[in-house]
């Protein structure tokens, strides 16, 4: 039967996409297997006793990191929700999208600077503990991180599928004089448990792939993850046969995790219409707002003290001496090029994954199945998440080592896999703006003949500028501190801040450390207010 | 207006053929076979779910049918894509482009990137004149009323000048007597081009006051089809009646009062 529609340049665009990431994943499994083949015996023998124990840890250290982070991020949000008016509301929502925009060595800097050795609460933290305060490394420490984190990421997914009640189920429940426990027990809760299985998964991963903070704030083999392990396999044991064991491990893990998580039911709820007015039809009780307004504050105290931390101990170092640095500035110019390319590959290939997607589905008659392409669309981001950078960083390090100098190309590889690294964010924030647009849109466009550059100048782009913004941003932010890539790829002559960053953490310039923290923070995060207001300006 | 040699109008409609059309989506399934005459208006009445938006899709080409021909003017547009086919159709909602103007909107109709000459231009502007929305060019569509909105798309049907015109259930958000004028101003476009309009509505009365034929859908199939004055006699399919609500006296008493010819 022939389609009345014309081959949808969109498909094409996401088969290009799909490509673009399929080379990046299949290089980096070439090499594995590469490898993995030339030293067969090598890599069967790497595993051992070690590689189990890191293993556990791995799956130990993330378990307890989601439940951390996910059962009071259900309470938060409840009680945010609960509170459309409670002072410094709006603030607060903002100081939770902070951690989402700090790279994860300054909040690891910042969170020993609080809690560590010779941090501000050292005192305070020997006092309770009669005796002198070890610090804060190791499993304590990556815990304190991963729920710095994560916190506030699960509290706004919450708070966003709490804000899906319609309107009219609160009147309704005012009316029926609903008190607090059974408006959550058939309100509040089906929507939140329905959000869990994908908060709780996204946690998960998030923890397990988790490598800047385990590095920096792990502490030796008691406390290692599979990713960090890979790393010291490369760059200092030099052992590729116990990195290729480690990587296939790290795949093997994560991928059982996700197929796990995707029989739960991890999809997300779809998107509903958020409610215009903020809802005050249940008022709650004098004890509930007590308690819900103490865990406010002190989910606001545990988010903000790191933050509060860094800035104070950056604040300390001699910041005019590290800016007149000639390393300094370097690297602040080889980290500003490789996120703004990074977070421009980055959007541009979820936008195309995005409208195949959309296409696709478009083209499916109702009731009949997904093909492989549209699945590969749908899902294609999430391989990110499986084979983590580092797992790419490492296939590619091996494969390439024989061919080139694996620390000239650097930055290809730092671009690369930072802007596949950044898609699932990036299409977080474009697809539900892409496809209610599309909604909107789809058969007029049809109807009209506006297709392929028309449209999306004339049509998408209005209507995107201001998610893609923030999908750039993210990108961006997330580029410019990630510490993965190139702390494989790095050396003297390519250095990113974070690289950089590392260096003078690992040679005890603790106030350097501290003030480049500060200035990479605050670019981060300056990063995301301006995008955002950009894209705000832009859709009045 | 040009005419052809012959001096008929060159906007004349053209037959709309529904040869085996088999379609099926999720759990129901479609069976459509009908002619629909060149330059009539017809209603397209019955239940919610009989299949009357499915009929327009699939004649618009947003809907791919799984065996059968759609012709329209007696050649098959199985493979011609939406834009190419002889057809404007006005939706219920979203017409119109929030971001875009008035203008823009209308515009589009002449060229879908938005290229518009000084004489697009002029020709944009007659049209909205003759929706009675003269002078609101640089409108943006959340500026306008629900049936404001309706009568910019109505301009760019008058644009786009296709022989097809398919409306479905533009008016159904709108008061009663903004729906009559809206129906008149559809009747009276239909005066001067003389094109095919079907228009799914759930109201006998819009079908009264300007179908000329009526094709009833029920159950995924067209039960009954035929001039509307049949339909709103006492001898009207019972189908139908029983669909309306058999009104006794008045479905035929009512007939002179609210029947408005064009």
């Amino acid at each position: 039967m022939a389609t009345p529609h014309p081959t949808d340049s969109r498909i094409t665009a996401g088969i290009v996409a799909l490509g673009a990431i399929a080379i990046l994943i299949g290089g980096a499994f070439a090499g594995l297997a590469i490898e993995g083949a030339h030293d067969l015996s090598g890599a069967a023998a790497a595993f051992d006793g070690y590689l189990l124990r890191v293993a556990r840890f791995t799956l130990w250290q993330a378990a307890l990191s989601t439940l951390l982070s996910v059962a009071p991020a259900l309470l938060v949000a409840r009680a945010l929700s609960r509170h459309p008016a409670f002072p410094g509301r709006r603030l607060i929502l903002q100081l939770f999208t902070v951690p989402l925009a700090l790279p994860a060595i300054v909040a690891a800097l910042g969170i020993l600077a609080l809690y560590g050795r010779a941090g501000y609460f050292a005192g305070v933290l020997a006092g309770l503990g009669g005796g002198e305060w070890p610090g804060i490394y190791g499993l304590s420490g990556i815990l304190v991180a991963h729920v710095f984190f994560n916190l506030p990421l699960a509290t706004r997914l919450f708070l966003e599928s709490l804000g899906t009640i319609p309107a009219d189920q609160w009147r309704l429940a005012s009316q029926l004089g609903m008190s607090a426990r059974p408006a959550f027990r058939l309100i509040e809760w089906p929507v939140l448990r329905a959000a869990l299985p994908g908060v709780a998964g996204l946690v998960f991963m998030l923890c397990i792939t988790s490598f800047t903070i385990v590095l920096t704030l792990g502490g030796g083999p008691a406390a290692t993850t599979l990713e960090v392990a890979i790393y010291q396999a490369l760059r200092f044991d030099f052992d590729p046969a116990r990195a290729v064991a480690l990587t296939l491990l790290q795949i093997a893990l994560t991928f059982i995790v996700v197929v796990a998580l995707t029989r739960l039911g991890a999809n997300a709820v779809g998107d509903a219409n958020l409610p215009l007015a903020p809802r005050r039809y249940l008022s709650a009780g004098r004890l509930e707002s007590v308690l819900n307004g103490g865990l406010i504050v002190l989910a606001l105290l545990f988010v903000a003290g790191p933050m509060a931390a860094t800035v104070v101990s950056g604040l300390e170092a001699d910041l005019g001496r590290l800016a007149g640095e000639e390393a300094v500035r370097r690297a602040t110019l080889t980290s500003a090029g490789l996120a703004l390319l990074a977070a421009l590959l980055s959007v541009t290939l979820s936008l195309a994954l995005i409208a195949a997607r959309r296409a696709l589905a478009l083209r499916r008659r109702a009731g009949s199945a997904m093909s492989l392409l549209e699945h590969a669309a749908d899902t294609g981001a999430g391989f990110v998440l499986v084979v983590p950078p580092i797992v790419l960083g490492a296939g590619w390090f091996l494969a390439l080592r024989s061919i080139t100098d694996v620390f000239a190309i650097a930055p290809v590889m730092v671009v690369a896999v930072n802007a596949v690294m950044a898609m699932p964010f990036a299409i977080r924030a474009i697809r539900p703006a892409y496809d209610a647009a599309s909604e909107r849109h789809e058969r007029l466009c049809l109807a009209l003949g506006i297709s392929g550059w028309t449209r999306l100048s004339l049509i998408d782009w209005p209507s995107l500028r201001r998610p893609l913004a923030t999908g750039f941003a993210f990108a961006m932010a997330l580029s410019l501190g990630d510490l993965g890539v190139i702390a494989l790829f790095g050396s003297d002559s390519v250095q990113t801040l974070p690289y950089l960053l590392l260096a003078r953490m690992g040679s005890y310039r603790t106030a350097d450390a501290a003030g480049l923290a500060l200035l990479l923070g605050l670019v981060c995060l300056m990063l995301v207010v301006v995008a955002d207001w950009l894209g705000r300006e832009g859709k009045s | 207006m040009t005419t052809t040699i012959d001096g008929t109008a060159a906007h004349k409609g053209l037959t709309v053929t529904l040869d085996g059309i088999a379609f099926s989506y999720g759990e129901s399934s479609f069976r459509f076979d009908a002619e629909f005459a060149v330059g009539r208006i017809t209603a397209i009445m019955g239940p919610s779910g009989s299949g009357k938006s499915t009929l327009l899709n699939l004649i618009a080409g947003f809907e791919t049918p799984d065996a059968g021909r759609v012709l329209i003017g007696g050649i098959d547009i199985g493979d011609t894509p939406p834009s190419a086919r002889p057809v404007s159709m006005v939706f219920q909602e979203n017409n119109l482009f929030a971001h875009l103007s008035v203008e823009a909107n209308v515009g589009l109709g002449r060229s879908p990137s938005l290229k518009l000459g000084k004489a697009d231009r002029v020709a944009v502007a007659e049209a909205l004149a003759r929706v009675g929305l003269a002078g609101k060019e640089k409108r943006l569509p959340r500026e306008l009323s629900g049936g404001e909105r309706q009568r910019v798309a109505l301009a760019r049907v008058l644009l786009r000048d296709r022989p097809i015109l398919l409306l479905d259930e533009p008016f159904a958000s709108l008061g009663p007597a903004l729906r009559e004028d809206m129906l008149d101003l559809v009747a009276g476009i239909h005066a001067e081009r003389e094109m095919t309009v079907l228009f799914v509505t759930h109201q006998p009365e819009d079908a009264r006051r300007i179908g000329q034929d009526v094709a009833f859908l029920d159950e995924g199939t067209i039960a009954a089809a035929g001039p509307a004055d049949d339909f709103f006699d006492r001898s009207g399919p019972d189908a139908f009646r029983r669909y309306i609500g058999d009104q006794g006296g008045t479905v035929a008493g009512s007939q002179h009062i609210a029947r408005k010819r064009t």
